[in-house]
This record gives C-alpha cells, structure tokens and sequence, in this order.
C-alpha cells in the first residue's frame, strides 16, 4: 500500500511525540500535556496492532505492536495489561527496532577451515544432528549439553529439555537464568517448598512502604517503579533504597541507605532481632505456620572445579534463634554494615509496624550474592516474623530481569535438577515426565550433572565435547570470563550458537544458525508475578531464520526421535503447550489454557476454575489451599513455611593493599543485558555508546581522574582501561567502583570472580578486590 | 530526514522562558506539560546539516537545564 512522505512523516512524528511522552510519564508520574496535543496522536494510521508481552525484561510489560506491511513499525503500552496499564520504558518502546539491524543473521554459518561459510539450514541442522550422534557414540551422553535463557519461549525451552533429559537421557540442561535468579529458586524453595512469588504486582497498589534490597528499579524495572512512584502522588507511601550505590532509584527515593558489600545479611538479621526484641512477632502466625531451622555454615565458594554441597537442616527452637540473633544488635551491625544503627532501627520499625503493608523487592544484589539463598531466606523471614506475607501488599517480591526466565527456566524447568514438575532425582516426578513425553523412565538420569559455571568448567577439562547455545551470550556473561572463553577454543570442542545477530559467542562458534526473533514466531513468556503471556507470529522472520523451537525439533527428528517430536509446523506451538500443561495439571500450578492466553494480556497460574491466583498461600485467595487455616504453604509437607537461622560470612575475595576496591557490576537503562539487541537500536546506543567505570567523586579528586579520563581496573584475573565516570548517573561509595557490562568491546566479566552461592550455584557478580588506577 | 523528541527540563522558575525561547527556533515543537516542570521538544529537519544547526541552538539556550533525548527517526523518502 502506498504511503505519502507526508504522511509517513506525519506519523512519525506523531509516534516521536507519543514516545516523548510517554518517558516522561515514567520521570513525572501524572504528568499531562495539552488535550489538543495528545488528540492529535496516532490513532492506528494504517496499522494493524496486535498483542505480546515485550521482548525484555520480566516485568512482562504488555505491548501492542504496529503491524505495516508486513514489518513492525511502533510500539505502545496495552492499556488493557494490568501489569504496566499502558505504559512502555524507552527500551520496550523501541523494541520493535532490534528486529531490523542492518547485521541480522538470515542464513546459517558453518566454519570451514577457520572461515564461516554460508549454508543452507537443512545442512547444518543435518551436520549439527550427526555431530551429536557421533559425539554421544564416542564419549557417552553427558558429553553433549544445551545451554538456553530465560529468553528461550516456553515452547523452546521444553522442546530442549525433552529432547536432552528425556530422549538423549543427559542432564546437561542449563539456561543463564542460573546467572541471574537461581538464589530465588532456592530461597523459594528452602523457605516455601514452591517456587516464584507468592504475591503479584497488584500488591503495589496496597503497600504502605517500599524496601528495595539491592535494586536499582528505576533503571532496571522502570514501569513498576514508576507505579510505585505514581503510588506516592496518590497515598503517600514510602520508599526507601536500600544500596550499596547510589543511583537514580536512590535519587527518587524517600530515603536512601548505602551499606557495605555483603553486609545486607547482617543488616537483615539486625532488623530479625529488633522485630523480636520490640515485640513486633506475629506469635500466632509464626506459631500457626512457621518452623525454625539452621543449616551449614561455611560453606565455601566453589572456586575449585567439581564443588559439592549439601546442606544438612536442622530444627531449632525460638529462643535458639533469639539467642542467635543475640551478635545482630543494631549496635553490633553498624560496626560491620557501615549503617548507623538509627536506620537499621528505622528500617525494622516499618516491617514492625502492624498498621504499615510492606513489599520488598529485590533482583540482582541479593540474587547474585556468595550467600544468594541465604539473603533470600532472611527477607523472607523478616516477613514470616511480623506475618506480612501473602496478603495484598504485604509482599516479599523478587523480580527478575528476563521475559522468561520465570515461565521457561523455572516452570519449564531447564535447570540440571529440574524436570517441568519437580525434579530428576524424584522417582514420581521421572515416571510423570517419562509420561509425558512417550519414553522410557529409565531414559531421565536420576542425577544431576553440571550447574552452569561447572558445565563450563566442564567443557574446558574435555568432559563436555558439544554445546549448543541459545539466545543467550555466555561470552560477555560468564565470570571470569577469560578461562571459559578460551575453553571453547580447545580442540575437540564443538560449539553450535542460535542467536539473532553477531556476538562474541557467535564468535566461538562451529555452526551459527539464524534465529526467528519474538513476534517474528509464535510463543509464550512467563513473567515475575507467574503470569504466562501468549504472542502470534506477526511478520515473517528475514532470511533463512528458524525458531529455536523448530531448530530443536529438526535436530531430535534427525536424531531418530520423530516419535516424541511428532508437532505439525503450522501447529507445533499449540501442540507443544497443550503437552507441557499436562505436566502441571493441578490446582497448585494449573496453566491457563491456550484460547484464554491468546484472548487477554495473560493469566498467572495457578489457573483454577477459570481464574488466576493473584495471592498463593492465602485461603482467602488461592484454591489449592487445604489446610482450613487462613494461610496453608503447601509446598512443605507440614504446611509450614521455615524462618531460617542464617548468619553473616565475609565474601571470598575482599578488598586488600594490592587489590583495595569493591568491583561491582550491572546494567544501565538503556541497554537490555549484553546490549547484542539494544545497541543496534540508534537511539539507545546513542545515548549509552559505550561501558564506564563509576568512582567515587573523592576517589575519583584524590587520583586526579575526571570524567572521561582512562582508568586502569586491575583484579587477579586481568586488566582493563575504561573512561571513567564521575557524578554521571551513578555515585558509587567511597573505595567501590561499579562497571556495567553491556558492552562486549569492554568485557569487565574479564576480571570478574566465578565463586556463586553454595547452594543456588548462582555467581557474585557484585562483589570482588580490584585495583583502580588514573591510566 | 531526522525526526528527534526530546525532554526539556528547565532551570527553576524558567518554564516560560524556555517554552518562548523553543517557540521561536524553526522546525522545533514544543509541547509543555501542564502540571510538571518539563516539556517535549521535536525537532523536524531536512537534513544532518540542519539538525547539527538546530542541536547547537538548543544547547545555546540559558533557561535549558537539561535536554534528554527520547527517540530518533531518520526516514528515508519512499516513493
């Protein structure tokens, strides 16, 4: 169809205006402009808008995609998504943009004699199936490994587990969501039995006061934060940050409070013993529906190749854990935390105060932590003790940071341990999968095999000959980076990469294969607050590009596995979800049914008699409830959740003389993770173009380094010159630095530890010695 | 052919001024809100030349605190 310029800049215009304001609807919540002004916006043009949760992060946005001749062309906010009601952050804004940079992979690409050479898809997926054939006939099945995302759709994730686990019969399933949220699992699974929130974002609505452990939400989850914000108009509530930088969260914030790397554990504890010592306990719900525990304590760090954990838990009484909290006296902790004890009582006093609804959030500070579990399980408790949970806006929330790592990694279960209900090493649990999938119960190994760092290590020792990686970019991402990369470079390795545009790990690679991206195929995410969300396929993706779903189902059924991987093409996805409900059937985790996903903006499970659960655990909300009490938490055989004795331990590598600063690292507004699609989006990559290193403005004054100059980050495992940032968008305490990862010309995961929680397997990006130097 | 949109936030007391001072720059909008001290500004230029004239104008202005941009459009023209 013809458009005139005119028109066609008319409209863009409009589209620019329309984006303007909706960004500073995020800055200035309740701003309006002139009505004539905002009469004058596109109502559709030509457009045929169609539904989907947004390509990034996990908040799970709804967007509404403008469809023009067969390309997308604009995003908005779905005003009919209760999750963000029509509001869009700068990136969900431009996603449609990633589908369209100039570098897209549209054909296979297979290395030949040190060269890439151009394929069709029918003859690398033949050479990737006889590749893992003769690699499993030479070496065993643990030989060959997938490693997905919480990018990866449901679909796809669930195609991989059932080819690897259930067909191949390996447990070498990993996804990156093990980088970034596996200390949620276990702390939901140590402290509930049951995994992912108990509440929803409708709680922020309902709260009276914001913790924010860790998380710097209004660069990392902008939506959510500018409704709390919007909250703060309206009714006033609080929100305090709760760092160990200062960042634009803590700018808007009521009150900002900095402590010192690691030392949230203690400060948790503190706020524990000044709920117990004021005599702010919810007896009856602790008594009703708690249990006390502790576990092992030094654990280690799993710096050495093939670590092993198991904690031993072990109950314990109230007046053992009151004892215990004894040495996290407010005075006690201000010594070691660097907070005074006034804001750690200040902070226990909002938790304590029965009049106050109170959410705490958090993400990667505490999820990527040496003792992720374990700050898990101390927010939790902080909740269980003053019997704030479950209920609207009583809420202890972790968000995470991709669009499916809760729908895909969690709930699919691509994780070593994890099956799509329960895990490998529970007999039920196999012979249900077994089931499912239409093949034998021996086939599922009863043993894990390698969490990710391991499975890396794995690779680089010859015991893992063949990966094959999926949306995701290992290559900027994995600590310490140097030892893995130079792993896959090993002889004998044999490296397959799906992704969407060219990156340091299509770089390493044997086989690059070109993959449908997000709206370009049919799929589902699923969310933070347990929502799963459906998208059709909407434009055709450019070149030979496949999904990754029907990649894996091309490579199964060449690998003789045409009986389990029987879906139609132009059904597959449907077929896929109607198989993958099954295994969640059940009123404790009950999928919506595909028509009900595809006729609104999702629906969070547990789906039961036609309604979703906002608010699990609670009988007044959740139907699998059964315990007649008004709070049941199933996932413990005893219906009660456990108050954990957790206590504080230094991190494995902490600043010295040679080493003197705290390295942490994370991301920015503009960019989504490793920037592979963001920085092909101009207007992002103009604003963000390069990685910084942020000082302290006094560091920064006693080095003679100003914004811009050179600075040399040295740590025990390399060096890298970065211009430095000083007083720009964030300040780090004095003596820490922080370095965001986004981009991969500047690999700071180079120089960072690859310890992880003992228990989650999760790394500490967060937190190592570095020495920072004018260059 | 760039289209670009921007936040304008204004020093203290300068909302006003700003909006007059934008008003008057050719192939600029502006579009002020109503109850906070911020404003949207689109530009609407033929070419890389007249953005980098209209950009140092921008810059140029005294009541301007800060200017952010929010997106870019470059359109070719179709035929």
């Amino acid at each position: 169809m013809y458009t005139s310029v005119t028109n066609r800049r008319s409209f863009i215009k409009k589209m620019a205006i329309m984006s303007a304001m909706t960004a500073a609807a995020t800055m200035f919540p309740g701003v309006m402009f002139a009505s004539e002004q905002e009469q004058k916006l596109p109502k559709g043009g030509n457009l045929d808008w169609k539904k989907a949760p947004c390509r990034f992060c996990g908040v799970g946005c709804g967007v509404l995609v403008g469809i023009e001749e067969g390309k997308a062309v604009a995003v908005k906010g779905d005003p009919k998504s209760s999750v963000n009601k029509g509001l869009c952050c700068v990136k969900g804004y431009h996603s449609v943009m990633a589908m369209y940079g100039k570098d897209r992979l549209t054909k296979a690409l297979v290395k030949k004699n040190g060269k890439y050479v151009e394929t069709s898809m029918k003859e690398a997926l033949d050479l990737i199936a006889s590749k893992m054939k003769e690699t499993i006939k030479d070496h065993g099945k643990d030989s060959v490994s997938i490693y997905g995302s919480g990018q990866w759709t449901i679909p796809d994730g669930y195609v991989a587990s059932k080819l690897f686990k259930g067909c191949i019969g390996t447990n070498n399933v990993e996804a990156n969501a093990r980088l970034c949220m596996a200390s949620a699992v276990t702390g939901f699974l140590t402290s509930f039995g049951i995994d992912e929130p108990m509440g929803c974002y409708e709680d922020i609505d309902h709260a009276d006061v914001f913790v924010l452990w860790g998380n710097n939400m209004a660069e990392m989850h902008p939506v959510l934060f500018s409704r709390m914000l919007d909250q703060r108009l309206k009714r006033g509530v609080k929100i305090i940050d709760f760092a160990t930088r200062t960042t634009r969260t803590s700018m808007a914030a009521d009150k900002s409070i900095l402590f010192l790397p690691q030392t949230d554990l203690a400060v948790a504890n503190a706020i524990c013993y000044e709920i117990i010592k004021n005599g702010w306990v919810n007896k009856s719900f602790v008594e009703k529906h708690c249990n006390i525990k502790k576990g092992i304590t030094n654990m280690g760090y799993g710096l050495e190749d093939k670590y092993k954990f198991t904690d031993k838990p072990e109950e314990i009484s109230f007046e053992q854990y009151k004892e215990f909290l004894e040495d996290y006296s407010p005075e006690k902790v201000e010594k070691i935390s660097g907070i005074s004890a006034k804001d750690i009582k200040y902070m226990a006093s909002y938790y304590g105060d029965p009049n106050k609804k109170i959410m705490s959030l958090w993400c990667m500070g505490p999820n990527q932590h040496t003792r992720g579990t374990w700050i898990n399980n101390l927010i939790y408790n902080i909740h269980l003790l003053t019997g704030k949970i479950s209920t609207p806006g009583n809420s202890p929330f972790s968000l995470t940071g991709q669009p499916s790592a809760c729908g895909t990694v969690r709930e699919v279960g691509t994780l070593t341990h994890k099956l799509p209900h329960g895990v490998v090493m529970n007999k039920k649990h196999r012979e249900l999968a077994a089931k499912i999938w239409d093949v034998p119960v021996e086939n599922i190994d009863p043993k894990p095999t390698y969490h990710t760092v391991e499975m890396f290590r794995a690779l680089d020792r010859g015991d893992i000959k063949f990966m094959w990686i999926q949306v995701t970019n290992p290559m900027v991402t994995m600590p310490k980076l140097k030892r893995y990369r130079d792993a896959t470079k090993k002889e004998g390795r044999f490296i397959v990469v799906s992704d969407i545009y060219p990156t340091p790990t299509t770089d390493i690679a044997d086989v690059i294969l070109p993959s449908a991206m997000w709206v370009e195929r049919e799929g589902m995410y699923g969310n933070s607050e347990r929502r799963t969300q459906y998208f059709e396929q909407m434009v055709n993706p450019p070149g030979e590009a496949m999904s990754d779903t029907w990649q894996l189902i091309e490579v199964a059924k060449r690998m003789g596995f045409e009986k389990q991987f029987y879906y139609k093409e132009e059904t597959h996805i449907e077929e896929i979800y109607n198989e993958y409900r099954r295994h969640h059937e059940g009123k404790k985790h009950a999928m919506a049914p595909l028509e009900v996903l595809k006729s609104q903006p999702g629906a969070q499970w547990p789906y039961v008699d036609g309604k979703s659960t906002q608010w699990r655990f609670n009988a007044k909300y959740d139907p699998a409830c059964s315990n007649g009490e008004e709070f049941h938490f199933y996932g413990k055989k005893d219906g009660k959740a456990i108050i954990w004795q957790r206590p504080y331990e230094p991190a494995p590598e902490e600043p010295d003389t040679e080493y003197p600063y705290w390295l942490c690292t994370g991301r920015v507004i503009e960019h989504w993770h490793t920037g592979s699609m963001t920085r092909r989006i101009p207007v992002l990559h103009k604003a963000m173009p390069h990685g910084y290193v942020e000082l302290n403005p006094n560091d920064a004054k006693r080095m003679q380094i100003k914004t811009g100059d050179n600075v040399r980050l040295t740590t025990r495992r390399g060096e890298m010159i970065l211009p430095a940032a000083v007083n720009e968008r964030g300040v780090p305490a004095p003596m820490q630095v922080f370095v965001p990862f986004f981009d991969e010309n500047m690999l700071i995961n180079d120089l960072t530890l690859d310890a992880f929680c003992p228990i989650s397997k999760q790394p500490d990006y967060k937190k190592c010695a570095v020495k920072a130097e004018k260059a | 052919m760039p289209i670009k949109s921007y936040l304008a936030h204004p020093h203290n007391g300068q909302k006003e001024t700003l909006i007059q001072e934008l008003s008057a720059l050719k192939n600029c909008e502006v579009i002020p809100a109503e109850n906070k001290e911020v404003l949207i500004v689109v530009t609407d230029t033929d070419s890389k030349a007249e953005e980098d004239i209209i950009k140092e104008q921008l810059e140029a202005i005294t009541s301007l605190k800060l200017l952010a941009m929010v997106s870019g459009f470059n359109t070719p023209i179709k035929n």
